[in-house]
């Protein structure tokens, strides 16, 4: 095996590894950089479990090669919580019960992370097309698709309250 | 008192609400750890070499160049395993299932697997084994299957006589009572309808997963996504040789499992490869292994008889049901024939389950096994005979729904039963009473379960500070921890935040059956009720002491010792202070095997548009009525409700194993095997309904696995409604749909 050296960046630190040219970014984040958030449903690109940001795009990572991260910025659900403050899709998705196994849970928060960032409002069938890339299997998606609009409604109120700050001082 | 099973008819304070679960933060953050997501020191990766052929005798397998390769560590084949042939039935079969000797049964059965230093050297390691097959026929049809001269799947199978041929049918066995056909000689109107539904995967998104690890002195570990740890444990250590307190069992958290995680399958091929290669070994299925080599539900084949007056009374039932079981020998078309009839009251009525063997991997359990197809033929029939006579099918349903008291088509008597509430609550549902579009057609069907209570033990122990841990031994397949911990701080009287509930591996508590059968909260929440009943007697003794009074004087409520007379009470957590000094750590433990699980109830109502361009069928609307008996956590019965829901929607509408003339699985991944996305459901309404169990002190009835037993007939009933053709044969995909569209046009278009 003759590994490439890769320089990146995972959940804002930057990392650097060895792969194999074969490996895929989910083996590299699950085997070589301990992060076991991200699951392989399947690893051909059908379930969504492997979901990450890459520089902000919502990828499968089974279907990214890790050499091919070499100074990319990768976002994970590892770094979703601002330190011990949950994210408000994590807080909403425990709420509303929205994960009964929990292996497909990580997949949706990210996929549901980048659908709020590009569409800060969006429907039911917004949310719903937004997520078809992502299989559950337990829950039917009903308490997810609850979940996310419930925490897109967060979201606007806390950059509402953001704003506000801004213009009072 | 202790382990009295009685319903108490309490008032909850905490049962009931919808509290966070605890292992929740852990699931949101990507720190919970699943079966695949452990690792240990010095670990190899497993891998398995799978037959391309759905039969074929194994002439010879060469592994000489695989065990040359550098950084294999092991090499297995069945012949460095037990060799049951001849011995134990079941021992057999779930051996030679896990790796074939001799022969292979079906597109994707074991024939080596290795262990090697990483997952490319494995893999490299698979190519270079030689398997010398002898290609046989196959049969992989269950209506195929049972014609003379078919392929046989298995020689040593007779159906009953021993000297008889061999056969492909393994069993049959006949359930019902009074006389059927004097039943149809009294009937104004008889339905007569087949029905075929094809084989679905249980489709949990976490594949079987393992770390496997035993040393040559014979101890060893092992860390697994499973239903039921002791089981697996069991089963490994029996299949091995080893003894079973020798080997420890660790259920990961699961991602999944309704059903299929309940039947060891690469489990002791990952002990062997541990054990010869004297190293830990992790061997983790892909998606197309747990679609060729686990175990899916079974392909059914089903006739249906039906007779009524014409005042609309059931006079008359039967059914004949053939259930594919794979290539070993089940129980499923049994289960189905004892399911068949459940929901009706009725004076003649039969059912026969045949159990057919095919060149398909072994079947298991998939969520209320073997019922969603019975309740698929049946009620679609009833629904045609309502149509027959004329009358409403809630109607019809009701006027011959099973009641208290009414004796089951399986045999027992039933005690309080949901199937008539459920129905009158479908039938005051302002979902019945929606306007349906052009194109949309609505169907209601109802399902029974029967649940499962079984062996089942826990721990509770009180901390000194006055906190709660409570173990059980159930697995938490979405949310049990949750329940659980509700129902110990509800007996013991303190705050739900106080108890924290853990799975205990199988050295730290007594055996405990699967989570399975819909067992979970109905087993454990007895056994934790039962376990806090034995903690608080000692809570009373310990305060009777620190009164100096007789322990018959101390009674416990909300939280607290209270003495009889005008002292002052202790709470928990001052008992649990002063323990040490008392007589030390306090705790309860409880042991039962749990009977009673109250049978349970379903019905659906759908609506669905049917394209009669595409033949493509959309639901847009679903609900579910169900009895839970008592919903411990609203949340998660709900849950329970959806789920199997949108799992019979996908085997309903799409789903299904596809097997070329090759008898090799077409399409094993989740591509081609599509189950349900988020767009292509609609919100799914639930509604709880709450008759108590009289054998549970709670009222819990289990709630897992009715939810997925009405929806293929719901649907079709609905697609029936809206499309105006019957569709008898599972999944109405849109091809079947169309199919069945053109023909209704071309038989009602005039002639001549
Ligand atoms: S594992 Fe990547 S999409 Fe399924
Ligand atoms: S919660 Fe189990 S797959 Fe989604």
């Amino acid at each position: 095996m003759k590994g490439i050296a890769v320089s990146t960046t995972v959940n804002g630190d930057a990392v650097e590894f060895v792969c194999d040219a074969r490996e895929t970014l989910l083996d590299v984040l699950r085997n070589h950089l301990g992060l076991t958030g991200a699951k392989e449903g399947c690893g051909t690109g059908d379930c969504g479990a492997c979901s990450v940001l890459l520089d902000g795009q919502l990828v499968c990572s089974c279907l990214v090669l890790g050499a091919e991260v070499e100074g990319r910025e990768i976002e994970t659900v590892e770094g979703m919580a601002d330190g011990d403050r949950l994210h408000p899709l994590q807080k909403r998705f425990l709420e509303h019960a929205a994960l009964q196994c929990g292996v497909c849970t990580p997949g949706f928060l990210v996929a549901a992370k980048a659908l709020l960032e590009r569409n800060s409002n969006p429907s039911e069938s917004e949310i719903r097309y937004a997520l078809a890339g992502n299989l559950c299997r337990c829950t039917g998606y009903d308490k997810i698709v609850h979940a996310v609009h419930a925490a897109a409604g967060d979201l606007r109120r806390q950059q509402k309250a953001r704003k506000k700050r801004k213009a009072a001082g | 008192m202790a382990n009295d099973s009685k319903f108490t008819n309490q008032k909850f304070k905490l049962v009931g609400t919808r509290v966070m679960r605890p292992d929740g933060v852990d699931k949101v953050t990507g720190r919970a750890r699943y079966g695949a997501d452990a690792s240990a020191p010095g670990q190899l990766v497993g891998a398995i070499l799978r037959s391309p052929h759905a039969h074929a005798t194994i002439r010879k397998i060469d592994t000489q160049k695989a065990e040359k390769l550098k950084g294999v560590k092991a090499v297995i084949t069945s012949a460095d395993l037990p060799d049951f042939t001849g011995g134990e039935g079941e021992l057999y079969n779930v051996l030679e299932n896990c790796m074939a000797r001799g022969r292979a049964l079906y597109d994707g059965h074991a024939v080596a697997a290795v262990a090697a230093v990483d997952a490319e050297t494995a893999r490299r390691a698979l190519k270079l084994i030689k398997v010398d097959y002898k290609v046989l026929p196959h049969v992989t049809d269950v209506d195929l299957a049972i014609k003379p001269g078919a392929p046989v799947v298995q020689p040593g199978v007779k159906t009953k006589d021993k000297k008889a041929a061999p056969t492909n049918v393994a069993n049959v066995t006949t359930y019902g009572h009074g006389d059927v056909e004097a039943g149809f000689g009294k009937a104004d109107v008889i339905i007569e309808k087949s029905y075929k539904t094809e084989q679905v995967h249980q489709g949990y998104i976490e594949p079987h997963a393992c770390l496997a690890s035993v040393g040559p002195d014979g101890h060893g570990e092992l860390w697994v996504t499973t239903q039921g740890p002791f089981a697996y444990r069991n089963w490994c250590a029996t299949l091995l040789g080893m003894e079973m307190s020798q080997l420890k069992v660790t259920s990961s958290e699961i991602g999944g499992g309704f059903g299929g995680k309940t039947h060891v399958w690469i489990e002791p091929i990952a002990l062997a490869l541990s054990r010869k290669a004297n190293r830990p070994v992790k061997l983790v299925m892909s998606r197309e292994e747990v679609f060729r080599a686990s175990g899916p539900t079974s392909p059914t084949s089903i006739d249906v008889r039906l007779g009524a007056t014409r005042d609309g009374r059931i006079v008359a039932a039967d059914a004949a049901m053939r259930y594919g079981n794979g290539a070993f020998p089940g129980i499923w078309g049994e289960v189905g024939a004892m399911a068949a009839w459940a929901c009706y009251d009725i004076e003649n009525v039969r059912s026969v389950g045949y159990e057919v063997l095919l060149n398909r991997p072994k079947v298991a359990a998939y969520r209320a096994p073997s019922a969603p197809m019975a309740a698929f033929a049946v009620e679609s029939t009833v629904t045609l005979m309502a149509e027959a006579l004329g009358m409403d099918p809630v109607e019809f349903r009701l006027k011959n729904a099973a009641r208290e008291g009414t004796r089951a088509s399986y045999g027992p008597t039933y005690g309080p039963i949901g199937i008539v509430p459920t129905l009158e609550a479908v039938k005051k549902h302002p979902h019945m009473r929606a306007r349906l579009g052009k194109n949309q057609g609505r169907g209601v069907a109802c399902g029974f379960w029967f649940n499962f209570g079984g062996q089942t033990c826990a721990d509770l122990i009180i901390d000194v500070d006055g906190t709660v841990g409570l173990s059980v031994g159930t697995v938490d397949v979405g949310g049990a921890r949750a329940s659980l911990s509700l129902i110990a701080a509800e007996e013991l009287g303190i705050p739900y935040e106080e108890v924290r509930c853990n799975i205990a591996d199988t050295a730290s508590l007594g055996h405990n059956d699967m989570t399975d059968g819909s067992r979970g909260t109905f087993s454990s929440g007895m056994a934790t009720i039962f376990a806090a009943r034995d903690a608080i007697e000692q809570l009373r003794v310990r305060a009777a002491k620190a009164w100096g009074i007789d322990v018959k004087n101390v009674s416990w409520k909300d939280g607290k010792a209270i003495a009889k007379g005008k002292r002052k009470s202790l709470t928990l957590k001052e008992i649990a202070e002063a323990s040490p000094n008392t007589g030390g750590p306090i705790s309860g433990h409880s042991q039962v095997v749990a009977d009673g699980a109250g049978v349970s109830f379903a019905s659906h109502i759908c609506d669905v548009e049917v394209d009669p361009e595409t033949g493509g069928t959309k639901v847009v609307r679903y609900t579910v009525v169900q009895d839970a008996g008592k919903a411990v956590h609203p949340d998660y019965v709900e849950g329970q409700f959806q789920g199997g829901a949108a799992q019979g929607i996908g085997w309903a509408l799409n789903e299904e194993y596809v097997y070329g003339k090759d008898g090799r699985l077409q399409n094993p991944g989740f591509l081609d095997y599509r189950i349900p996305v988020c767009s292509d459901l609609p919100f799914i309404d639930t509604q709880i309904l709450e008759i108590p169990n009289p054998n549970h002190p709670y009222g819990i009835r289990g709630v897992g696995e009715t939810s997925i037993v009405p929806p293929l007939a719901a649907i079709a009933n609905a697609v029936s409604d809206a499309a105006g053709v019957r569709m008898t044969h599972v999944p109405m995909s849109p091809p079947r749909v169309l199919a069945a569209i053109k023909a209704s046009r071309a038989e009602k278009a005039p002639t001549g």
